[in-house]
């Protein structure tokens, strides 16, 4: 029911994650009320590197908080930050090695991090433990009707807005067909400058500029 | 059952006789450690328990195992600080175990708990976490924040995901930084928020609570927002039931506003109905 989009681009990269906490049936949290600090399903692994996460509750929390503090241990311990690449190796390889375990970890994720030698980079993972380097992604069924409006109109030289406004149309594919009530998405951008919260695209945003238009 | 055999086989070698105290230390970590339950001795204890929690055994046979439980829970913050609403109906099944049921902790005076699913289980926890939050405070000088008593709870939870643990909880407190309200619950989810209802009733009394919630609420009309939600839930949920109790959170910590037999509540409200006040 939730859902993640990454997409990267010549110099950054663009990350969405609704911002819904569901149990079975009921939302016990949209969004609409932000608290103080509540970070959601977008984790900071570093300067320079974001994990979206979605899946099983609890497993997600513990999965990410895990994988961001032994990238954190990795910095102290040698200088040097685990690149975007070896970072999303890193918790590739964590996840195969706990689905043979007793307790795997049901967790989809999607990396996004700016390597300074080789740019902005996306890696799709799942709980599986596939791990692919792409130019856009998503998990969850909002997924389906985003990579489509990707596929069609992704250009890998977009400029920040540009971008935001691609961002935007998948939201209101996702607000116009899928079933589940997914209101407010959460955006960050990574680039060469770091990470940046972008202005959420929730649907109240998005009436606002409709209105205006009309 | 080899895992068993194997157990018994163990225990009843007589030429190892400290395998006794060893096998029994084994099992009753729970006395030493509390936070530590003892887990059966399965090969893998989460996918046995979560079996059995199940209510069936490995052939898809029935075992009277399986226990429902129903509750409704609710908790709110608004501009005065925090308002919890509980029921008080313990039930196992269809049978009603207890109609006076505290499930509002008093963890410590600026800490409240609330109880919703296995009440053992959340009895159990919630000491544990009262113990914790008082050992950091002696250590400390200083009380718990409420996010990290949280923390320390869920991830305590978190260690039996999949067991069959039963909970859903929610803290409420007030800390330096203010009034905060979290919810935790056995699937190791813990979320801070402004509006939480947890429970078999929670549906109704979302409904209720939602359509009259308000940031500037003042604390009567908040106690009585509360209050109503409960009501509605014990009214429409055959689970909840029995005496409706509320507190508030303040900056200067706890304060039980009331417990009302949800009886009295229901002629109340509808002689106000009869006369047109609400």
């Amino acid at each position: 029911m939730e859902c993640l989009i990454g997409i990267q681009f010549k110099d950054f990269a663009l990350v969405a994650a609704d911002m819904t906490t569901a149990q079975s049936i009921m939302v016990m949290k949209n969004g609409t009320d932000f608290v103080v600090s509540d970070e959601q399903k977008i984790h900071k692994m570093s300067d320079k590197l974001i994990m979206a996460v979605s899946g099983e509750s609890g497993d997600t929390t513990q999965f990410s908080e895990y994988i961001g503090k032994n990238i954190q241990l990795y910095k102290m311990r040698n200088g040097y930050e685990l690149s975007p690449k070896a970072a999303a190796l890193f918790t590739r390889r964590n996840l195969a090695d706990y689905l043979r375990s007793r307790t795997p970890y049901f967790v989809n994720l999607l990396m996004a991090g700016y390597d300074d030698n080789t740019g902005p980079e996306l890696y799709f993972i799942d709980y599986l433990a596939s791990c692919v380097k792409v130019p856009y992604a998503a998990h969850g069924y909002g997924g389906f009707f985003s990579l489509s409006i990707l596929d069609r109109y992704y250009k890998h030289d977009l400029t920040e807005e540009e971008a935001y406004i691609l961002m935007k149309r998948c939201v209101r594919e996702i607000h116009k067909r899928l079933i589940v009530n997914l209101p407010n998405f959460k955006i960050q951008k990574v680039s060469k400058e770091g990470i940046k919260e972008l202005e959420p695209i929730t649907a109240k945003n998005l009436a606002t500029e409709d209105a205006d238009k009309a | 059952m080899r895992e068993w055999s194997q157990l018994l086989s163990n225990l009843v070698s007589h030429h190892r006789p400290h395998n006794y105290t060893q096998e029994i230390e084994a099992y009753s970590r729970n006395f030493i450690n509390n936070a530590q339950l003892a887990v059966p001795p399965y090969m893998n204890p989460a996918e046995k328990l979560s079996q059995l929690a199940e209510g069936t055994d490995e052939a898809g046979k029935h075992l009277k195992i399986k226990f429902d439980h129903g509750t409704t829970t609710l908790g709110f913050q608004y501009k005065g600080g925090i308002v919890l609403a509980v029921d008080s109906r313990a039930t196992g099944g269809q049978f009603i175990g207890s109609s006076t049921m505290k499930k509002i902790v008093e963890i410590n005076d600026y800490l409240l708990g609330t109880l919703a699913g296995g009440a053992a289980d959340c009895v159990y926890w919630d000491r544990v976490l009262a113990k914790q939050c008082r050992t950091y405070e002696l250590r400390n000088r200083e009380r718990i924040s409420i996010a990290a008593a949280s923390k320390l709870l869920s991830n305590m939870i978190y260690n039996y995901k999949g067991m069959g643990l039963s909970i859903g909880m929610m803290l409420a407190g007030w800390d330096k930084r203010g009034p905060s309200l979290y919810y935790v619950d056995s699937e190791g989810a813990r979320t801070p928020g402004k509006v939480f209802s947890v429970g078999s009733g929670s549906i109704y009394a979302f409904g209720a609570l939602d359509s009259g919630y308000r940031w500037d609420l003042t604390d009567e009309e908040a106690y009585e927002l509360g209050r109503r939600s409960i009501y509605h839930a014990t009214h429409r949920d055959a689970y909840s039931g029995g005496i409706v109790r509320v507190y508030h959170m303040k900056p200067t910590g706890w304060v039980h506003i009331s417990d009302e037999d949800c009886k009295d509540l229901h002629y109340m409200y509808q002689d106000q109905k009869q006369k047109g006040l609400n």
